[in-house]
C-alpha cells in the first residue's frame, strides 16, 4: 500500500509538472503582446522594453518558465494585467466560491445519483427502473448551460422559491442560510449532468453486484433484502462507483464554468470568463493552473480511496 | 410407526418463461429425505438439479422462474406456501444450501468473522460477543486452521478449499437440519474435494445434519449417499438404493452414464474398450414436449417412447425407473432417502 501511494503521488508531481509547462506555454502561444496589452498602442517602444526587461519577458523560455515555477511555488502569481491587482488576491477568494458551488453539486451527485442508481438497479426492468434511467438518460445529454436556463426560468423565474443569481442577498447579505438559498440553483444545474452519469454507473454495477454468487449465498442464508442491496451490494460497487464520481468532478467543474456565468457566481468559472474575454492571461493562466491542480488532487484522491476501499489492493498493494 | 420424513417434495414442478416459449426444468419431481439421511442427486448440467435444490428453497422467484405445481413439506409444512418472511427465517437457518463456486460465494469484502456474526445473530437472539464465540465453534467445527485468526481474514486470503470449509461453517453455524449441498466440491482440486466430501460425512454422522447431496459426479454419490436419484431433463428417471442403482441399473440413461465412468482394470486397459459415450445432448424440455425425454438418444427407444409419458416403474427396496421399456414388473413406486 505504501509502495502504491509513493508512486502514485509520483506520478502526480510528473503531472503537475506537465500542466505547468502547457500553462506557461498558453500565454507564450497567445497572439498578442502582453506588454502592450499593459501599456497600451500609444506607449513608445524605449517604454516598452523597459517594462519588458522588469517582467523578465526578454530572457530565454526555460529561465521564464523556471521563474514562473519559482513564483507559483511562492504563491506569487504575477499582476492582473486589466486590474492592476495582484492575481493571487483576485484569485483566492473566487476559488473559495467555486470551492463551495462544487461541493453542493457534488453532495447533490452523490445523494441522488447513487440511491436512483442503487435503487434501479435493485428492480431491474421495473417501471421505476425504466423511468429513472429514462431520465438520466436525458439528463446525461443536455448541455450544462442550458439546464441552467431552464432550472432558473421554472425555479426562479416562474416558481419563485430561489433567487436567480448572485451569492448573497445584496439587499440584506449575511449568514450561510443565505450562501444556502442561493447554491440550491447554481449547485443543481452543475449537477445534472455527473448525477445523471453516476445513477446510470450506479445502476449498472448493482444489476451485475445482485447476480454474484456471493450475493445468492447471502439470499440462501436468510438475509433480509434490505441488508443484502444497501449493507453488502452497495459496499461492492463502492470502488467504481468511488472512480466515476472522481471522473464527474472534473467534469463538473468544466460545467461550472457556464453555470457561473448564467447565475452571476462570484467564482473562478465567472472570473475566467471575463479574463479570457478581456485577454487577462496572467489571471487565466493561473486560473486554468488552479482547475487542474484541483483536478490532478481529485483524481489523487479517488485513486487512493479506491484502493483503500478494496481489502483485496489495500494489502497487496 | 414410521417416522415423517424431513423433506417430502411432491409432484415439484418450475418453469422458467423464455423467449422461445416455457421451459419445464423442473417437471414432476418427487423425493423424500429421512431426518439424517443423505439423497444424492445426479444428472448432467441443465437437467434440473440446481434448480430443484433452489426451488426448494424459493430462491427463483424472480421475473421469469414460477414454481408451476407441486408441494416442498419441510417438517410437514408446505413451503410453497410459506410468506416470504417465513422463509427468510427458515433460510440459513433450517435449510441451508451451499453453492459450487467456493471461490466468489463469500462476499470479498467483510472479514470471514464478520460474515459469520452477521449470519449469527440475524438468526439467533444473541449479543455480538456470543455470536463471536458461536462463529469461532463453528469454524472449528469445519476444521479450519487456525480458527481465530481465520475469523479476522479476508475471503481472498484464504485458498479454495479454506472458502469452502468457512461456506459449510456459515451454512452450518444455525445448526439447520438439512443443507442442500449444490456441487460443492466441483470447483475444487481432487484432493480438496475429497476433504470437503469428508468434512460434509463427518457434520452427517456428528450432528445428525440431512444432506441432498448435488452432483454430476457419481464417485462422490458412491461415496457419500445412501440414495441416490438420476434426474435427466427435468425428471427423475431412476431411484433408489445407491449399490443398487449404480450396480445394476435399469433405466437406459443410467446404463450409459454407467458405462461412461472410466474404470481402472486390474491388467490394463484394453485398445477396444474406449470411453461409453450417449450420443446427442441433453434437451431443454419446452411445455408442449410429449413422451420420454430421453427418447431421441435412447437406444432401446420404440415408437411409443416418444408419444407416451413413460410410466414409473417400481422394483424391490424402494428402487424405481421412469420408462416404458421396463414395463412387466409391479406398477407404481416411490422415491425415497
Amino acid at each position: 500500500m505504501i509502495g502504491f501511494l509513493l508512486r502514485r503521488l509520483g506520478w502526480t508531481v510528473l503531472i503537475l509538472i506537465g500542466v505547468s509547462v502547457l500553462v506557461f506555454l498558453l500565454m507564450q502561444l497567445v497572439p498578442g503582446d502582453p506588454v502592450r496589452t499593459m501599456l497600451g498602442m500609444a506607449a513608445t517602444g524605449e517604454r516598452v522594453e523597459e517594462v519588458r526587461h522588469q517582467l523578465g519577458l526578454d530572457r530565454s523560455l526555460p529561465i521564464q518558465y523556471l521563474d514562473y515555477v519559482a513564483g507559483v511555488l511562492h504563491g506569487e502569481l504575477g499582476q492582473s494585467l486589466v486590474l492592476s491587482q495582484p492575481v493571487s488576491s483576485i484569485l483566492f477568494p473566487k476559488l473559495l466560491n467555486t470551492v463551495i458551488l462544487s461541493a453542493g453539486s457534488l453532495l447533490i451527485c452523490l445523494l441522488v445519483g447513487i440511491p436512483l442508481g442503487v435503487l434501479a438497479g435493485a428492480r431491474q426492468y421495473s417501471l421505476f427502473d425504466r423511468g429513472s434511467m429514462f431520465l438520466s438518460l436525458a439528463g446525461a445529454s443536455v448541455p450544462v448551460y442550458w439546464a441552467a436556463l431552464v432550472i432558473v426560468s421554472i425555479f426562479a423565474l416562474q416558481l419563485g422559491w430561489f433567487p436567480t443569481s448572485g451569492m448573497y442577498d445584496t439587499r440584506n447579505p449575511g449568514g450561510l442560510a443565505d450562501v444556502l438559498h442561493h447554491l440550491v440553483l447554481p449547485a443543481a444545474a452543475a449537477a445534472v449532468v455527473p448525477t445523471a452519469v453516476i445513477a446510470r454507473m450506479a445502476r449498472g454495477t448493482m444489476v451485475e453486484a445482485l447476480q454474484g454468487d456471493h450475493v445468492r449465498m447471502l439470499r440462501a442464508s436468510g438475509v433480509p433484502e434490505r441488508s443484502v442491496i444497501w449493507r453488502h451490494a452497495l459496499r461492492g460497487i463502492m470502488p467504481p462507483v468511488v472512480n466515476i464520481v472522481g471522473l464527474q468532478v472534473g467534469y463538473l467543474l468544466g460545467g461550472i464554468i457556464f453555470v457561473e456565468v448564467v447565475f452571476n457566481w462570484p467564482g473562478l468559472g465567472g472570473q475566467l470568463y471575463t479574463s479570457i474575454t478581456a485577454g487577462d492571461m496572467p489571471l487565466i493562466q493561473s486560473g486554468v493552473l488552479f482547475i487542474a491542480l484541483v483536478f490532478v488532487l481529485v483524481n489523487l484522491i479517488t485513486d487512493v480511496s479506491v484502493a483503500l476501499l478494496d481489502p483485496r489492493t489495500r494489502k497487496a498493494a | 410407526m414410521m417416522q415423517e420424513p424431513l423433506l417430502a417434495v411432491e409432484g415439484l414442478r418450475t418453469h422458467f418463461s423464455t423467449e422461445h416459449g416455457i421451459v419445464k426444468a423442473v417437471d414432476g419431481v418427487d423425493f423424500t429425505i429421512e431426518r439424517g439421511g443423505i439423497l444424492g442427486m445426479v444428472g448432467e448440467s441443465g437437467s434440473g438439479k440446481s434448480v430443484t435444490g433452489l426451488s426448494i428453497l424459493r430462491l427463483l422467484e424472480s421475473r421469469n422462474a414460477t414454481i408451476a405445481g407441486g408441494r416442498v413439506l419441510f417438517d410437514g409444512e408446505d413451503l410453497l406456501t410459506k410468506s416470504a418472511k417465513e422463509m427468510r427465517e427458515i433460510r440459513g437457518r433450517r435449510i441451508s444450501m451451499v453453492f459450487q463456486n467456493a471461490m466468489t460465494a463469500l462476499d470479498p469484502f467483510f472479514r470471514v468473522g464478520d460474515q459469520l456474526v452477521e449470519l449469527i445473530r440475524l438468526h439467533q437472539r444473541v449479543d455480538r460477543r456470543t455470536a463471536r464465540a458461536k462463529a469461532l465453534e463453528a469454524l472449528e467445527l469445519v476444521r479450519i486452521p487456525e480458527p481465530g485468526r481465520r475469523l479476522s481474514s479476508y475471503p481472498h486470503q484464504l485458498s479454495g478449499g479454506q472458502r469452502q470449509r468457512v461456506i459449510i461453517a456459515l451454512a452450518l453455524a444455525c445448526g439447520p437440519d438439512l443443507l442442500i449441498a449444490d456441487e460443492p466440491t466441483t470447483a475444487l482440486d481432487a484432493t480438496v474435494q475429497k476433504q470437503i466430501i469428508d468434512l460434509l460425512l463427518e457434520v452427517n454422522r456428528e450432528l445428525g445434519t440431512a444432506i441432498l447431496m448435488i452432483t454430476h459426479d457419481f464417485g462422490v454419490v458412491a461415496h457419500t449417499c445412501r440414495t441416490v436419484a438420476v434426474m435427466y431433463a427435468g425428471r427423475i428417471v431412476e431411484a433408489g438404493d445407491v449399490r443398487r442403482v449404480l450396480e445394476t441399473p435399469e433405466h437406459p440413461y443410467t446404463l450409459g452414464l454407467m458405462r461412461a465412468v472410466p474404470r481402472v482394470k486390474s491388467g490394463g486397459r484394453r485398445r477396444s474398450d474406449r470411453l461409453h459415450q450417449i450420443s446427442g445432448s441433453p434437451p431443454v424440455r419446452m411445455a408442449d414436449a410429449e413422451g420420454c425425454a430421453f427418447a431421441p438418444r435412447c437406444p432401446e427407444a420404440v415408437q411409443r417412447c416418444s408419444t407416451a409419458e413413460p410410466p414409473r416403474i417400481g422394483f424391490d427396496a424402494g428402487h424405481s425407473v421412469l420408462c416404458h421399456q421396463r414395463l412387466p414388473i409391479t406398477e407404481a413406486g416411490r422415491v425415497s432417502a
